[in-house]
């Protein structure tokens, strides 16, 4: 009985095929091209859904773009040519990774000065710490010494009395 | 200097807080992608006619040779807020004589020409895109999506969705007539 549930959950899992938004006319004969085609996919984002790829979104104009992914690479794009061509079209927007330029240092250096700052509040607080303080630095002068040994001396009295 | 340092919490706040509220500005759409071809000159592209109508095709020719400010206005039979900004833009060109271009998007020639016999055709011409590939040309992300363009054919305005409030006809007469005042400065 116990056997026959474990197979039958068994024989779901793997029966189980993820359903993908590609479709099989997409799909491009050259399992190399097609295989750029999915990775190029991947790091376009959809107009339509804005936090899916174009890979897995079922969009119609994802699909368009996708086509056209494939259309290029078969006319021999290169994979940077293939993004440039959506860039041109859709702009910056369409990337999960943005590009490195003047319009967005802000967004990739901002992390790193916000974290230099914060680190060097942190050695400031350090460096201008008191140090440790040394014995030696604060002993008692021939006075002091004399005054404490005298209420030593008063206190043990004090006990014995 | 140890003073000054003392107000630096302060303004880290008030910086913060102009960020939330800018943030929280409801005019603000966090979904709106900008159009990359603002200030470009229209992509390139010949569409034929939408077939059983007598509109002529488009081309970017078509639209450069206007020789005035040309509204461009995506739209489809199974797109329903185009249906809702029909009679925005048919007004517009009837009362205000604007030149209206269409592109027909991914629509089916007896469907777009059954929806121009039924709602009245306020299109000078009519370019038939059914496989959307004009529509990625000019960065479409869904219909209905309106361009302004000049009489240099550079896209001025684009505006997504369905201009029916009067906001969003203000805005596309606003860019009409700064586009028709440019042209006249001779720019």
């Amino acid at each position: 009985m116990f056997r026959g549930v474990i197979l039958a959950a068994a024989l779901t899992v793997a029966s189980a095929v993820p359903i993908w938004a590609v479709q099989p006319d997409e799909i491009l004969d050259d399992p190399v091209l097609e295989d750029r085609a999915r990775e190029i996919s991947k790091e376009l984002r959809c107009v339509v859904c804005q936090n899916e790829p174009i890979d897995s979104s079922n969009a119609g104009v994802a699909r368009d773009l996708r086509l056209l992914v494939r259309e290029r690479l078969v006319a021999g794009d290169s994979d940077e040519e293939v993004v440039d061509f959506v860039v041109a079209r859709y702009g910056d927007y369409v990337l999960f990774r943005p590009p490195f330029k003047p319009t967005t240092y802000a967004l990739w250096i901002g992390p790193f000065v916000i974290m230099g700052l914060g680190a060097l509040g942190v050695a400031v607080m350090l460096v201008r710490r008191p140090r440790r303080i040394d014995a030696k630095d604060v002993a008692l002068s021939a006075e002091e010494e004399a005054a404490l040994d005298a209420l030593l001396a008063d206190k043990d009295k004090g006990r014995q009395g | 200097m140890k003073r000054l340092l003392l107000f630096l919490p302060v303004a880290i706040v008030g910086v913060l807080f102009g960020f939330f509220f800018w943030g929280l500005n409801p005019d603000r759409d966090p979904n709106a992608i900008p159009s990359v071809l603002i200030s470009q000159p229209a992509p390139e592209f010949d569409l034929p006619p939408v077939e059983g109508t007598e509109t002529p095709g488009l081309s970017v020719d078509d639209i450069r040779a206007a020789g005035e400010p040309v509204l461009v206005n995506v739209f489809a039979s199974w797109c329903v807020p185009c249906r809702a900004e029909h009679v925005v833009l048919t007004r517009l060109v009837e009362q205000d004589g604007i030149r209206l271009m269409g592109i027909n998007y991914k629509d089916k020639p007896t469907d777009a020409s059954n929806w121009l016999d039924e709602l009245g055709n306020p299109y000078e011409r009519i370019g038939s895109d059914y496989s959307g590939r004009v529509g990625i040309e000019w960065g479409l992300s869904g219909v209905p999506e309106t361009f302004v363009i000049d009489t240099n054919g550079t896209v001025v305005f684009r505006y997504v969705g369905p201009i029916v409030d009067t906001g969003a006809v203000d805005e596309i007469m606003t860019a009409l007539e700064q586009a028709r005042a440019q042209a006249a400065g001779g720019v």
